[in-house]
């Protein structure tokens, strides 16, 4: 490095035109007597520069010497390269305008193959990188200074050069390159590019034409590539507030959650719909939870053939936690019926064998089936009595339901309009009593499926001896947790 | 005289029924058959109970309280009080099985799926199997 320091030496007027770009730019072919003047210049410093460069390293000689016609090379030359290539005398002011920062040390010395184009890279990168960093805007200035020798070839290679910028890992430096002011006055002023290596007239015509093609397709891929981390970062925005939005929320269901369910054993209050629907769910989420532990322990209980009495213990726990759930439930539907019959707390599996707000009792005998052998005469006895009136009362309140839905029906059908279609408001809104009256009926009805429900189990356990239950909950147990493995296989099938 | 005093006026109230008491005219109602329903005509409860108690073979004995125009409101309070503090909105369907008291729908089911509901009905004479 300090090797090119020493050969800084401004041996050229700084605002010329010609010593800026003598060296990492192209020189369009309508400049050609130029571009014959410069390569002598040119020559004379690249022999210089090269000297240095050797110094440093083959790879950087090898660039100055090569010609490059490809102008469009990846940007991966660093900024070192860059100051090697303006290491030369005569390039000094640009170089200083480098130097002087201090910010050189940063990019020197990175290994990479050195281009053509990305040297005018690397200097829009450290433009970029001093005027992030430092105020060397005046520098800039006096590099847009010199003078104009090219037209709108430079417009294009500075634009396709801050396209290829673009597509470096740098993008933040992309996005700035675009709304950067600064470097406006490079295409404003048209500064002429020199091919700082190629001595051939004849190959830079050819690259040209590519050349051109490859700018013009270089900078659609940079203007796509900037949308695209626009249209990106936009929705990372816009995702990230939903999620705030979703975070508070669910911290507030839930508060209100753990409220309600604390609150409404003690007030008789209702709450509003939503509310009480959320409220059920989680309390039903948290019994599930504590049903599979305790579900569990009498498994593990069962397996180590512990005593009647320790098992006992276990089959009560179950019971009494089963008592729970029939209790939440009357609370779940006293806030919301509708929700309960709905079934929409429960898998989707499960809802498919749903009745009136919950299991039918009448399967859960068949859902035992070979488990609790073998029965004594009276057990059997004892099962198909309680599975037959199970069977009556279910019945029993199907018919009733149904009945409810036919005289709501009738309630609401029934002709309050006159012939003439005004309507007796009055009939109306006695109308909407009736059928107000008829709704309420309903929570009723789920109440007393719950019961059914409810008694069918303590029944069952009042037939059943103590290993015969635990045979008997962990069968019911297991059914359920099928169910619900289904309903989550099925949720997840590949769908066609 | 005093003798014919007297059964004359247990003699008239029988005949006639006069009871201001509609607690004691429900008592009296209840007794008179094996299965006895109180009911109203538009309650879908009440219509379950009588399905359940048709559908096992019983033949109960319903008294619809929205038709009796006289009486209806004052038995249901009358009901409402014996039944003591129940969470439903109405309070039928009432039962009573062989006189006595069972209860509302909650009562019948819960009896019926412990075994016991059967057994009083075949006590009470409503069931012979």
């Amino acid at each position: 490095m300090q090797g090119f320091k020493a050969a800084q030496s401004p041996t050229f007027d700084l605002t010329t035109s010609d010593m800026f770009c003598q060296s990492p730019f192209y020189l369009r072919n309508d400049e050609g007597n130029l571009h014959v003047t410069r390569y002598e210049d040119l020559g004379e410093l690249e022999q210089a520069a090269a000297g240095e460069l050797h110094q440093e390293g083959s790879i950087y000689s090898s660039t100055m010497m090569k010609p490059n016609i490809d102008p469009f090379l990846t940007n991966d030359l660093p900024f070192g390269v860059l100051r090697t290539s303006l290491g030369s005398g005569e390039m000094g002011s640009s170089a200083t305008c480098v130097v002087d920062v201090g910010c050189e040390e940063q990019f020197l010395n990175q290994p990479g193959p050195a281009k053509v184009t990305g040297r005018f890279s690397t200097m829009v990168d450290a433009g970029q990188f001093m005027l992030n960093n430092c105020s060397i805007s005046s520098r800039m200035v006096d590099v847009g200074n010199v003078g104009a020798l090219g037209n709108g070839n430079f417009e294009n290679w500075g634009d396709s050069c801050l396209a290829d910028h673009s597509h470096s890992q740098q993008t933040d430096t992309s996005t700035d390159v675009d709304t950067d002011d600064k470097f406006q006055f490079f295409e404003e002023r048209h500064e002429p590019l020199i091919v700082a290596e190629s001595r051939e007239e004849g190959k830079g015509k050819y690259g040209d034409q590519k050349a051109l093609r490859r700018l013009a397709q270089n900078r659609e891929a940079a203007r796509k590539s900037r949308l695209r981390k626009k249209a990106y970062v936009q929705q990372l925005e816009t995702s990230r507030i939903k999620l705030a939005q979703l975070e508070q929320e669910l911290k507030r269901v839930r508060q209100q959650g753990s409220l309600v369910g604390h609150g409404l054993s003690r007030n008789q209050s209702q709450n509003a719909n939503g509310n009480g629907a959320l409220a059920f769910d989680m309390e039903y989420a948290r019994w599930l939870e504590e049903h599979q532990r305790l579900i569990n322990e009498l498994r593990t209980a069962v397996n180590s053939h512990l005593c009647d009495n320790e098992l006992r213990v276990h089959i009560d726990a179950v019971m009494g936690h089963y008592d729970e759930i029939f209790r939440l439930k009357l609370i779940g539907t006293k806030s919301d019926v509708f929700h309960m019959l709905s079934g929409m707390w429960k898998t989707p599996a499960e809802r498919c064998f749903m009745w009136l707000g919950g299991f039918r009792s009448s399967d859960l005998l068949k859902i035992l089936g070979n488990h609790v052998e073998p029965l004594t005469e009276p057990q059997l006895i004892g099962i198909c009595s309680l599975q037959q009136s199970s069977q009556e009362a279910e019945d029993a309140l199907t018919q009733g339901l149904e009945a409810l839905q036919q005289s709501l029906s009738e309630t609401l059908s029934s002709n309050c309009l006159g012939p003439t279609g005004s309507g007796n408001v009055a009939d109306y809104m006695g109308q909407m009593a009736t059928a107000m009256g008829q709704l309420a009926m309903l929570e009723i009805f789920v109440h007393q499926g719950d019961l059914l429900r409810q008694q069918t189990l303590h029944q069952l356990r009042r037939i059943l001896t103590i290993r015969q239950a635990a045979r008997a909950l962990l069968a019911m147990s297991d059914y359920m947790s099928r169910l619900r493995a289904l309903s989550s296989l099925w949720s997840a099938r590949p769908k066609n | 005289m005093h003798y014919q005093t007297e059964s004359w006026n247990s003699y008239m109230s029988q005949k006639i029924n006069i009871t201001n008491d509609p607690l004691q005219h429900i008592e009296r109602l209840a007794s008179e058959n094996a299965v006895v329903i109180f009911s109203i005509s538009s309650c879908c409860m009440c219509h379950a109970v009588k399905r359940l108690l048709c559908g096992m073979g019983v033949n109960p004995t319903v008294y619809e309280l929205d038709q009796d125009p006289m009486r209806g409101k004052e038995m249901e309070m009358a009901l409402m009080m014996l039944l003591g503090n129940s969470c439903t909105p109405s309070v039928v369907p009432v039962v009573f099985i062989g006189g006595k008291l069972v209860g509302g729908m909650d009562r019948v089911m819960t009896s019926h799926i412990n075994g016991s509901l059967v057994p009083l009905l075949k006590q009470a004479g409503a069931l012979w199997l």
